[in-house]
């Protein structure tokens, strides 16, 4: 089937050309990394983690995110998903990917990458966002591979896919769950250590995935002669719209033991955020935007006109997605850090060097997702049209 | 159009043994001379019988994976001194104990590297004695 | 000595076989009978090395004279740890705090002003229950039985997340190749390279020779002093019990072992 993908318009083409320049670009950064040493990005001794891991942090929730589509259509029924499970499965490949990429972009010695295998280490939380991350790509692979196979061949798929289905669904609530534990399990580090982390992360990896699913459906109703049907769009935007809602509500809920307790380890990091600490603002424009789009998406997705409108939705979708990168792909990670457990504030802002490696990596995620969509479209076409 | 495509995937197949068979033929009469490691520093001048830690064949062959567990012994168990076969004692050490007799690194280590493509990332962190600045 | 083409294949040959072989089959000679110590380098003997069941350090900071930072200077001399002189890439295995910063919990405005002032040597607390050993994916850093918690630095990987769980700011990371910025190279000991973590070791290879840490043997007031918690009479224990002494961040569990007479 991955002929299919050889096959497309000259947009297709100029859109994989302008991909494979913006990865190359990463790529020869990514170089100057590899021989000068992570010092290119502005990671620092205070702040250890930045783009690179918030990026993996916030792909883990997209990825995560294609179990909004499988639950309804396999555990409930729900027909009006079964022309688009499989563009949730091929999300969640390309997610997973970028993950992998952007934890080994973000290794000082990436050649002894394979030592987490060589010495595992049961007690790290690390070594268990491995073993479910790859689970996870795997589970994903194979299942959108083989319902699309199936849906070609016109064959209901073969029995031993449904047990892995729905192993697919507790699994994709683990990988963000372990994930947000490399965050909330760390002494230290108020701002990360909460109980809420996990759910935090699954409520706005359910409002962030489904949302950029909603704008690829539109781009795919408009461009690719594809039509995921009104029923199935407006069922996604619900589940963005309440899932927007439990994320917000979570971090209203930090917002309220932070500073109604009054416990300074607990408020300065989110002071850090939202007025900045002694002068140190960076992140404060960052986090209002963040904000303001969340409340007008979440007032957009609920009142049900706007909501019904193409235009309007994708709006909707495109603040929900933008707020909720600077959440996770941005603040959560790096705020962590500052102020450091020493009470030294060190700001930190992402080099070019740094902007060009993660963009390549975003790249080539968006090119496996151009691939895999393209097979998608491919394959219905001829169905639809023989 | 079948025939077409023939012509493509042979030509195809062609091009991919060429490219995979090229270090083959590239280096084919070329020869490269073995290199010739010197055993010529003072310390082992001096040594009565000249023998490494183990017999020559076994470090020859096998020297690497002697590093690794005299590395892992070392740091990570706290083993500082290593009994040979024979009986004599030697400090776990890189730079002290090895570098010691084979103080011609370059002329000893590099060669045997160099010839072989080796790159033992050991001197970007254990010193070189005589060669550290000042 | 020299050596055909075919001997080096054959050695090539070897190597990679040992490489696929699993790495804790021993080869033969690991396996031999253990032939008793003959002539065993002198500063190298067991005996002479210091040994504990646990080791701990105590700091009575009052003695420390103003600007004197000879602790740091041996500590730093003898590890090879650069200079970078910029925040962003800083390597520091033992360096100066304010006591607010290093006792958050503990500081308030009417502290005597001379602890307020006071600027406190921070280090790796060689916690024993190492929030850094239990994160770490590789077990690139670990804990010793003497209690020293230890960096491998051939296994590390970089991945930093000992760095996030540290609650004492007490680790570095390499972000460039440190060589060029140590002033001057101790040849005793190794230098690290570029994309490894670390700190603080408590001077492991020098206990193994008999001696005590650089920084507490640097100090001419006697502000560090360097022993076993687990021994009722050691020097250690005996200054804990007369003197007033406070952990850092002791709430969080990590039980560190660098005890602070205040």
């Amino acid at each position: 089937m991955l002929e299919k993908s050889l096959k497309g318009s000259r947009g297709y083409w100029i859109w994989i050309i302008f991909l494979l320049i913006v990865a190359a670009i990463g790529f020869f950064f990514y170089l100057r990394q590899l021989d000068y040493g992570l010092g290119v990005t502005g990671m620092s001794r205070d702040v250890s983690w930045g783009l690179y891991i918030a990026q993996f942090t916030f792909l883990v929730g997209i990825a995560a995110s294609a179990v909004m589509l499988v639950l309804p259509y396999y555990l409930h029924d729900y027909k009006a998903f079964g022309k688009i499970t499989v563009l949730g499965e091929f999300l969640a490949v390309a997610a997973v990917i970028m993950c992998v990429l952007f934890v080994f972009v973000d290794l000082g010695q990436p050649s002894r990458v394979m030592n987490v295998l060589l010495h595992p280490s049961p007690t790290s939380i690390l070594f268990w966002d491995m073993i479910v991350l790859s689970g996870y790509l795997l589970i994903n692979i194979f299942t959108g591979w083989v319902i699309l196979t199936c849906n070609r061949k016109e064959v209901p798929p073969p029995g031993w896919v449904k047990p892995l289905i729905y192993l697919s669904i507790p699994w994709a609530i683990s990988i963000h769950t372990v994930t947000a534990f490399i965050y909330a399990g760390l002494p230290g580090r108020s701002f990360w250590l909460t109980a809420i982390m996990a759910p935090r992360f699954l409520a706005s990896a359910f409002a962030s995935g489904p949302a950029l699913l909603i704008i690829f459906c539109l781009i795919l109703k408009r461009y690719g002669r594809f039509d995921a049907g009104e029923k199935a769009i407006q069922a996604l935007s619900k589940i963005v719209a309440y899932a927007l809602a439990t994320s917000i509500f979570f971090v209203l809920v930090e917002l309220f033991t932070a500073f109604y307790s009054q416990i300074p380890e607990q408020a300065q990091h989110f002071l850090y955020l939202f007025t900045g600490l002694e002068g140190h603002t960076k992140l404060v424009p960052w986090m209002w935007t963040s904000a303001v789009l969340a409340f007008a998406a979440l007032g957009m997705l609920i009142i049900p006109p706007i909501r019904r409108n193409d235009g309007w939705l994708a709006v909707a979708c495109v603040f929900v997605f933008v707020s909720l990168w600077i959440e996770k792909g941005l603040g959560l990670v790096v705020t962590g850090f500052i102020p450091s457990p020493l009470e030294t504030i060190t700001e930190y802002v992402p080099t070019g060097a740094e902007i060009a490696i993660t963009l390549g990596v975003w790249a080539i995620g968006f090119m496996i997702l151009t691939i895999l969509y393209r097979i998608f479209i491919t394959v219905h076409d001829e169905k639809e049209n023989p | 159009m079948k025939k077409n495509k023939w012509g493509l995937i042979i030509l195809g197949l062609v091009i991919f043994i060429i490219v995979i068979t090229f270090p083959f033929w590239y280096g084919k009469g070329k020869t490269s001379p073995a290199p010739t490691l010197s055993l010529d520093t003072p310390a082992i001048a001096q040594l009565k019988e000249k023998r490494c830690v183990e017999d020559t064949s076994f470090m020859r062959e096998s020297h690497m994976k002697f590093l690794g567990t005299w590395r892992d012994g070392a740091v990570r168990e706290g083993k500082r001194l290593h009994t040979a076969r024979d009986g004599r004692v030697f400090e776990v050490s890189l730079s002290g104990t090895c570098l010691k007799c084979h103080s011609n690194k370059e002329q000893f280590c590099d060669r045997c590297h160099n010839y072989l493509g080796a790159k033992p990332s050991c001197f970007s962190c254990h010193n070189i004695p005589g060669e550290v600045k000042k | 000595m020299t050596t055909n083409r075919r001997e080096f294949l054959k050695i090539a040959g070897v190597s990679t076989l040992s490489l696929i072989a699993p790495a804790i089959v021993c080869p033969a000679w690991a396996k031999d009978k253990i032939i008793p110590v003959s002539n065993s380098p002198e500063a190298l003997s067991p005996s002479k090395a210091l040994t504990a069941k646990r080791w701990a350090m105590a700091i009575d900071a009052s003695k420390c004279p103003a600007d004197c930072v000879d602790c740091i200077a041996a500590c730093h001399a003898t590890h090879n740890v650069p200079g970078f002189g910029n925040p962003k890439d800083e390597v520091k295995w033992i360096w100066q705090e304010k006591f607010a910063a290093a006792f958050p919990n503990e500081s308030h405005a009417y502290l005597r002003e001379s602890l307020q002032k006071q600027q406190l040597p921070v280090l790796c607390n060689h916690c024993a229950n190492p929030p850094c050993v239990r994160v770490c994916p590789t077990k690139a850093t670990f804990q010793r039985h003497d209690g020293i918690v230890m960096m491998d630095y051939h296994r590390c990987i970089g991945c930093r997340l000992c760095m996030a769980a540290c609650p004492y700011g007490a680790r570095s990371m390499n972000y460039r190749d440190p060589r060029p910025f140590i002033a001057r190279i101790n040849p005793d000991y190794p230098t690290r390279t570029k994309g490894v973590v670390e700190k603080c070791n408590f001077c492991q290879e020098r206990l193994a020779k008999g001696l005590g840490p650089a920084c507490v043997v640097a100090c001419k007031e006697k502000a560090l002093v360097f022993g076993d918690m687990e021994n009722p009479q050691s020097e250690i224990r005996l200054l804990l019990e007369k003197r007033f002494n406070l952990l850092r961040r002791a709430s969080l569990g990590t039980k560190p072992q660098i005890y602070y007479i205040l």
